[in-house]
């Protein structure tokens, strides 16, 4: 069965051990996780996880329902499809020689990535987007001899003049 | 005023209100229990093993309704507490388990007696903490017995390293509690209660389905007089057994798995069910696909995770149990035409489950040569108070209990549900007795589970538990040898003990007294005997090997594909 991915925002106490509380609840109840990217935010004290995973709707309700149960846990925004701008940032090393590093460097022109360290036989780039964006460049430069690559994991923000408090 | 950490938690549990804790000292507690010495308001009982300590303030928890405190040191006498505080998550039951931790500089350096405790119960804790600074401690504690003790209730670990309970800080009592991401929701919407009291007035076929949300909420009698005023039948899961009085004639007894015909039945043919604070888990509900199908199904529960977690529901009603019964009761005050209305629609509903009742009751076939262990429970009734607290292990002795006990009261059925926990029962037992030293306690055990935490017979004879414990002797491990019989061809593997147990030279050597018969004309003799003794007792009974525990819906059959007699 095919199910959608979710994006969902967890607000957390910045607190010893919440990460493995979040993980924990995820791994023991037999939810699944596309990706996770975790850092403090703007309030002091508050740490804002951006979580991809994938479940029908039943599932999805008993993530929400079971995280919000966690008392470390603040708030939990589930993004819709439309109700969010995603972003996500990878590092991607590349075989870069002699035919290749044209073509390399094209790629990464129409992608508004970045060449972020640069050695006679390989490229580094630095780009950002879309998680498809993502997708998109990386099944353009794996031809080419991809070395090595780490992503971020998306991060996401509601759309409009509101903030997560309303 | 300034004081070490471990005076600083004694007097933070003495403002919490607890009298009465169980623990076992250690090396990274040795200074809280230095500290106990001088504070006079806090009893302290000894158990035997860690494990015995925590199930022992689970029944103090369970019979009282207040939180049960349970200490442990670091390392294993903390991992002992494991058993017993899973054994309190799944059932829901307020506890605070305070672990000695080694010193703060030696955390995560494998130091002796170190273990991630906080790491180990994550799963099975509402909540833990770890204090890191005696200044903390007071804030701490708060919050710990406030998260055990709302909402859903549960067991909350703190976890108190060596070095903090010597280090000096000032003792502040926060006067509020405030947790910004704990806001558990407790008003029920009276929208929602309103459609409710609609769905149940055109109730033709209703159930209402209790479970034990309904005994922590300290709902029993609201619930109660709900039922009465729709007169809608009851039906309990094992947690809520004693939340609706079983001589009640609308009582349809427990449901499930090894549950009562009737109401097995009514749950199946039912086209609204009441649920409250009840969560629908597998021995109850039995094969989902086929569960109650013609049933609207309205939820009432504090935990928003319990609703649409296992069925669907129609009406879901998220708060206290108490709160929501309340509101409907209010609202009810309102129809009286409706509800007159709704009991002519009732007439042939009450039929219906008479004739369930009349045709399959639960019922056993006695005997005059061999003990039958539902002829010990009827007993056991019949001879003990009304208000006496019957404590269980786990297995076929417990089902027994369930079916044939006749539960009345709130709070008098202390039983593992959930985690199922053979050895929970004895120590639960000694909890209760030590809350409520007056009252009669009675702890049923097979002889398996009982020999999982025997040990405390010596706390129970040491502080004066006058604790009465039947054991239902087999010599079989006899649930899992019910099964054996019927799913697996009669092949025994590992379920014989074998060793025949002399449980009253045990008991003697405990110092408690020892009983036993074999014959049935003797029963009522040995619990009269036991019952009058002051102390705690041992009562073996050699029941009849083989009995099964029946009515049986088999693991992942519909609920209406009851084995009656096997």
């Amino acid at each position: 069965m095919h199910h959608n991915s979710h994006t969902i925002s967890v607000l957390v106490e910045n607190e010893f051990g919440v990460l493995a509380r979040v993980s924990g609840l995820f791994s023991g109840r037999g939810f699944n996780i596309e990706s996770l990217a975790v850092a403090p935010t703007n309030e002091e004290g508050l740490s804002r996880m951006t979580i991809v995973t994938r479940g029908d709707e039943n599932v999805l309700e008993q993530i929400t329902k079971q995280l919000n149960k966690l008392v470390d846990v603040i708030k939990v925004i589930d993004f819709s499809d439309e109700s969010a701008i995603e972003r996500e940032m990878a590092l991607i090393k590349v075989t870069a020689e002699d035919q290749n590093r044209a073509e390399v460097l094209r790629i990464v022109d129409i992608f508004r990535a970045k060449i972020i360290d640069v050695t006679p036989k390989s490229y580094t780039i630095e780009a950002t987007g879309a998680p498809v964006k993502i997708d998109a460049i990386l099944e353009l430069l794996r031809p080419l001899g991809l070395k090595e690559l780490v992503r971020t994991g998306a991060v996401a923000i509601g759309r409009g003049a509101k903030g997560w408090k309303g | 005023m300034k004081m070490n950490g471990a005076r600083i938690l004694l007097e933070c549990l003495k403002l919490e209100g607890v009298d009465l804790v169980f623990g076992y000292p250690g090396g990274t507690v040795i200074n809280l229990y230095d500290e106990l010495m001088n504070v006079r308001e806090i009893r302290h009982i000894l158990p035997r093993h860690e494990q015995g300590g925590t199930h022992a303030a689970d029944g103090y928890a369970r019979a009282t309704g207040k939180v049960g405190v349970a200490i442990a040191t670091s390392g294993p006498g903390a991992t002992n507490t494991v058993t017993g505080i899973a054994t309190a998550y799944m059932d829901s039951i307020p506890m605070v388990v305070i672990s000695g931790q080694v010193t703060t500089a030696l955390i995560g350096n494998d130091a002796f007696q170190e273990v991630d405790m906080i790491g180990i119960t994550r799963p099975i804790t509402k909540h833990s903490f770890l204090i890191r600074n005696p200044k903390d401690i007071p804030s701490i504690v708060r919050k710990a017995f406030y998260i055990a003790r709302s909402g859903r209730p549960g067991p909350v670990l703190i976890d108190f390293p060596k070095d903090v309970q010597i280090a000096q800080a000032e003792f502040k009592w926060p006067e509020t509690v405030d947790i910004r991401g704990y806001k558990p929701n407790l008003e029920g919407h009276p929208r929602q209660v309103e459609k409710a009291i609609l769905m149940m007035l055109a109730a033709r076929r209703p159930v209402i389905y209790v479970g034990g949300g309904v005994i922590s909420a300290d709902a029993a009698g609201d619930l109660t007089a709900l039922a009465r005023r729709l007169q809608f039948p009851v039906t309990t899961t094992l947690m809520g057994l004693g939340s609706f009085p079983e001589n009640d004639p609308l009582a349809l007894k427990m449901l499930g798995m090894h549950g009562a015909y009737a109401a097995n039945m009514a749950m199946t043919n039912s086209d609204l069910i009441l649920a409250v604070g009840a969560r629908f888990d597998d021995r109850v509900t039995g094969k989902i696909a086929t569960f109650a199908p013609h049933a609207k199904i309205i939820h009432v529960d504090v935990d928003p995770t319990s609703i649409r977690k296992n069925v669907r529901v129609d009406l879901p009603i998220v708060g206290d149990v108490k709160d929501v019964l309340v509101k409907m009761l209010a609202e009810l005050d309102k129809q009286a035409d409706g509800l007159k209305e709704l009991q002519a629609n009732l007439s042939v509903w009450h039929e219906d489950i008479s004739g369930w009742k009349e045709k399959y009751p639960i019922a056993y076939k006695q005997s005059t040569t061999t003990i039958k262990p539902q002829y010990v429970i009827q007993k056991l009734r019949e001879l003990s108070q009304e208000d006496a607290i019957m404590a269980t292990d786990v297995g076929q002795h417990q089902m027994w209990v369930a079916q044939f006990f006749g539960f009345q009261q709130p709070r008098t059925l202390l039983s593992s549900g959930g985690l199922g926990t053979m050895g929970f029962g004895l120590p639960a037992a000694m909890g209760a007795q030590a809350a409520f030293p007056k009252r009669q306690v009675i702890c049923v055990c097979g002889d398996g589970g009982v020999q999982m935490n025997i040990q405390e017979l010596a706390t129970m004879v040491q502080n004066r538990l006058p604790v009465k414990i039947v054991i239902l002797n087999n010599n079989f491990l006899g649930m899992v040898r019910q099964w054996q019989e019927l799913f697996f061809d009669k092949r025994y593997s590992q379920t014989c003990l074998e060793l025949p147990i002399d449980f009253v030279k045990l008991a003697e050597a405990y110092g408690a007294k020892g009983l036993r018969t074999e014959k049935p004309g003797e029963v009522e003799q040995v619990i009269k005997e036991a019952l009058a003794h002051n102390g705690p007792v041992v009562m073996e009974f050699k029941i009849s090997r083989e009995e099964k525990v029946l009515p049986m819906v088999p693991a992942g059959a519909s609920l209406n594909e009851m084995v009656l007699n096997a």
